[in-house]
């Protein structure tokens, strides 16, 4: 408590900063596995239902096994699987992607809230953090800089997508199927196979995302646990252009404005800070309205997507 | 690759194949001969089995019986891979290349096999040293989607070629070029084929091109060879016989410019017309022109240039972003009741989806402009039914619809009849201003013939007509007066007399600075 008070303002960019980073990881997570998708020419909208369903994943398999990494694994397991269903169903004649989307997204918050039922109340074991703080025997700086594994695992897998999608057979061929199915079906290689796995790639990313939720923070298992942020995620895309590596800056950007709300309120304001929670659906409305412009343009827009053609 | 380069073409045979589509005999009993490092023309109308045969060579089609021979050994191609491994290689009449990416990563694409790990410095200096290799040059780090029509053809060639193919089907490689392209193309390829470096298969409808560059050619028609024989021993009329069965000329009843019947007064009149496209550049540049009644205006360009953009305009369906349209001298508002009171009419391309309603039957998108009005409804309100199948048959027998029964959907009928629909839609009343776009694309001779005549006799009745085409062929044959479209911009106008084929390809090509697409 003294420690925040000494810092004055600079204790609420701190809790900015420290919140970004922590916030910013699930959305990054998402993003990523929804570029990834959006790259092979699809549109996942059931992330949302995903990153639930890898929460639950994650909290019950952690609670039941006691190791939180195994909790991660089932949760990026069932974000596959998840995947797997929205792809075999796309791969079928005439089925649109958005709207299998949207049905797998209640598919998956109700089959999570389903089987997550008994695992409400329970405590399980949490990931581990890095105490990147110990310099300082500020305990606010020491807690802002206790920065978990899973941050920087999303920011090198960034980097190695961005890399990837460039320089690797698979980048290649994944951007191929997103840019022209028929050039992709001339050479002989199977449009559906590319795009189920890259959906498959995208769900289990996104299950990790949940599993971060449930066993790191906020660290607990309930039902308003993702209030929408697989949603604002896949907007994110949008405003990242389809760049793994500008997904990661517009996710720190989103981070710290759903971290503006608590940061207020360890300075002692305590009327109106609740606005401030509504900061990162405001950016997220912001920025839709901002890209969807009639007259502005989607370049970086994979062409076989739905909504750019 | 470079011990490729001293094998010879592969001679490729087919005996006695036959492929049918269920009740359709797509192929029956096809037998022909590609010799080794010959230029071969694959000669017939649209559906006469040139592309299903070139198909079953490529291992896109199984065939149903008969002997694929790759140098004299049998073959069974199941799968495209298997049809690279014998060299043989297919440019597409539509591109396959991947427009958002560069020259270099598109010929990388097309390798069956690929590094994990592509180290870009060493495929680039590669890359470099194949290109002075060959007859045209790229630059392997341009997007493709900066390049020109022409260029990309280029590139198809180039990527078959790059990838070791010799034995290359060209499917129809022209109809998006202009003339001087097509010439370059066509005559590089013979220059290959001369210095025995590859064979060419060169699937074409077009005459001249079999006579200039071919040396065998093979002709089908219903499915079936009607003659193979070497282009030296040949006419152009005598192919086009064997082509068509018997000879199917356009009539020319007033193909020529009609002075008496033209008004001076312009009926449709563009000032200034800007359009921003699907992805917020500009598509349209400051367009202008005057259609006057009694007058076909025939637009040429590439595809790509803005004519899909401007038409939408003129459909109601695009925002202009400035400019002005202007019918018989009043502003054009494109609402129902002016569409009528000024006899506007319209076919967009691919109508089955831009014009029409698929899911409805012939009599029912017959009837779409006048539903409403006597003799179909009561009073607007009341359809009625009854009336509606005897004028469904009088506009089915006018203009030949070939339809199970009006009450048929429109989306069982093959593409003319569905393209004769709409015509007859839009024709089937007081037209003044006729505008059409692509009206005779994927149509067969027969086909295109009827609707050539259909518009002609629209123009001799007085109405003012807008052809946008691709098809310069089609422009020069029924315009006036001839517009070239490029980049956005009107850069080119002649009159029909004037007109030169080369000097039109040239302006469609140029044009001012090329939109990226």
């Amino acid at each position: 408590m003294t420690g925040t008070f000494d810092l004055g303002w600079w204790g609420v960019a701190l809790a900015i900063v420290a919140g970004a980073i922590r916030v910013s990881t699930p959305y990054l997570l998402v993003s990523l596995g929804e570029t990834l998708t959006e790259k092979s020419g699809r549109v996942n909208l059931g992330l949302e239902g995903t990153l639930v369903l890898g929460a639950m994943s994650a909290f019950a398999t952690c609670y039941l096994m006691g190791s939180p990494w195994l909790g991660m694994l089932a949760a990026g397991v069932a974000g596959a699987a998840l995947g797997l269903l929205h792809a075999a169903i796309c791969n079928l004649p005439r089925v649109n992607d958005i709207a299998v989307g949207i049905a797998l997204f209640i598919f998956g918050i109700g089959l999570a809230f389903f089987l997550g039922k008994p695992f409400i109340e329970p405590r399980a074991a949490m990931l581990p953090s890095l105490p990147l703080g110990n310099w300082s025997d500020n305990p606010a700086i020491r807690s802002a800089f206790a920065i978990s594994p899973v941050f920087f695992i999303g920011i090198a897998l960034a980097v190695s997508l961005e890399w990837g999608l460039k320089n690797t057979r698979w980048g290649l061929v994944l951007r191929m199927a997103g840019e022209s199915a028929d050039a992709t079906r001339a050479i002989g290689l199977s449009v559906d196979r590319i795009r189920t796995l890259a959906t498959m790639a995208g769900g289990s990313l996104a299950g990790f995302g949940g599993g971060f939720l449930s066993l790191y923070y906020p660290g607990n298992w309930n039902e308003g646990l993702s209030s929408g942020q697989g949603l604002m995620a896949i907007a994110l895309v949008i405003f990242a252009r389809w760049s793994p590596l500008r997904c990661f800056y517009a996710s720190l950007l989103f981070g710290g404005a759903s971290a503006i709300g608590p940061a207020v309120q360890t300075v002692g304001i305590t009327e109106g800070y609740y606005l401030f929670y509504a900061a990162p659906y405001v950016l997220t409305l912001g920025l839709l309205i901002y890209s969807s412009s009639r007259t502005r343009t989607l370049a970086g827009a994979p062409s076989e997507l739905s909504i750019s053609r | 690759m470079s011990d490729k380069q001293t094998k010879a073409p592969p001679e490729v045979e087919v005996t006695d194949l036959t492929k049918s589509f269920a009740a359709v005999r797509a192929l029956d009993q096809v037998s022909a001969k590609f010799r080794a490092g010959r230029m071969h023309a694959l000669l017939g109308e649209n559906g006469a089995g040139k592309s299903t045969l070139v198909k079953c060579l490529m291992g896109y089609y199984r065939t149903d019986a008969g002997k694929i021979l790759v140098d004299g050994n049998e073959h069974a191609i199941e799968h495209p891979r298997a049809a690279h491994r014998l060299g043989l290689g297919m440019v597409y009449q539509h591109f396959t290349l991947v427009p958002r990416m560069t020259v270099a990563e598109n010929f990388l694409l097309g390798r069956d096999s690929l590094p994990a790990v592509i180290d870009w410095v060493a495929q680039h200096a590669l890359l470099d040293e194949f290109m002075a290799r060959m007859p045209f040059k790229l630059d392997p780090r341009r997007l493709v989607g900066t390049l020109a029509a022409g260029e990309k053809q280029k590139l198809e060639i180039l990527k078959q070629l790059y990838l070791g193919r010799r034995f290359l089907v060209l499917d129809e490689p022209t109809s998006v070029l202009t003339p001087a392209e097509a010439d370059e193309v066509l005559g590089e390829m013979r220059r290959l084929v001369d210095a025995h470096e590859l064979t060419v298969v060169l699937i074409t409808h077009k005459l001249r091109e079999v006579m200039q560059f071919a040396q065998d050619v093979t002709i089908l028609r219903g499915g079936k060879v009607v003659a193979q024989t070497e282009v030296a021993a040949c006419s152009e009329a005598g192919l086009a016989t064997l082509m068509f069965g018997e000879a199917l000329p356009l009539e020319k009843e007033g193909t020529a410019t009609k002075g008496a019947s033209r008004h001076d007064r312009a009926y449709l009149e563009l000032e200034g017309l800007d359009v921003i496209g699907d992805r917020g550049t500009p598509a349209v540049v400051d367009v202008g022109f005057k259609v006057h009644a009694g007058e076909i205006v025939g637009i040429a360009g590439v595809s790509g240039n803005g004519q899909k953009e401007l038409i939408e305009v003129l459909a109601g369906q695009r925002e202009a972003q400035s400019g002005s349209v202007r019918v018989d001298g009043r502003p054009f508002r494109r609402r129902r009741r002016q569409l009528e009171s000024k006899g506007v009419s319209l076919l967009t391309e691919e109508p089955l989806a831009n014009a029409a309603v698929r899911s409805m039957t012939v009599m029912e998108n017959l009837a779409l402009r006048q539903f409403d009005r006597a003799p179909l409804s009561i009073g607007g309100i009341v359809l009625k039914r009854r009336a509606l199948r005897p004028f469904a048959r009088a506009l089915i027998a006018r203009y030949g619809i070939r339809a199970g029964s009006p009450s048929a959907r429109l989306d069982t009928l093959s593409g003319g009849n569905v393209q004769r629909t709409v015509l007859a839609r839009e024709l089937a009343r007081d037209v003044r201003l006729l505008i059409m776009q692509n009206p005779c694309f994927g149509l067969d001779a027969a086909a295109a013939t009827d609707i050539r005549r259909q518009i002609l006799r629209a123009r001799d009745g007085g109405a003012a007509v807008l052809l946008v085409s691709e098809d310069l062929d089609e422009v020069l044959e029924l315009s006036d007066r001839v517009l070239v479209m490029a980049g956005g911009c009107i850069t080119y106008e002649t009159p029909r007399a004037n007109a030169d084929r080369y000097e039109i390809g040239r302006h469609m090509t140029q044009g001012p600075a090329r939109l990226s697409a």
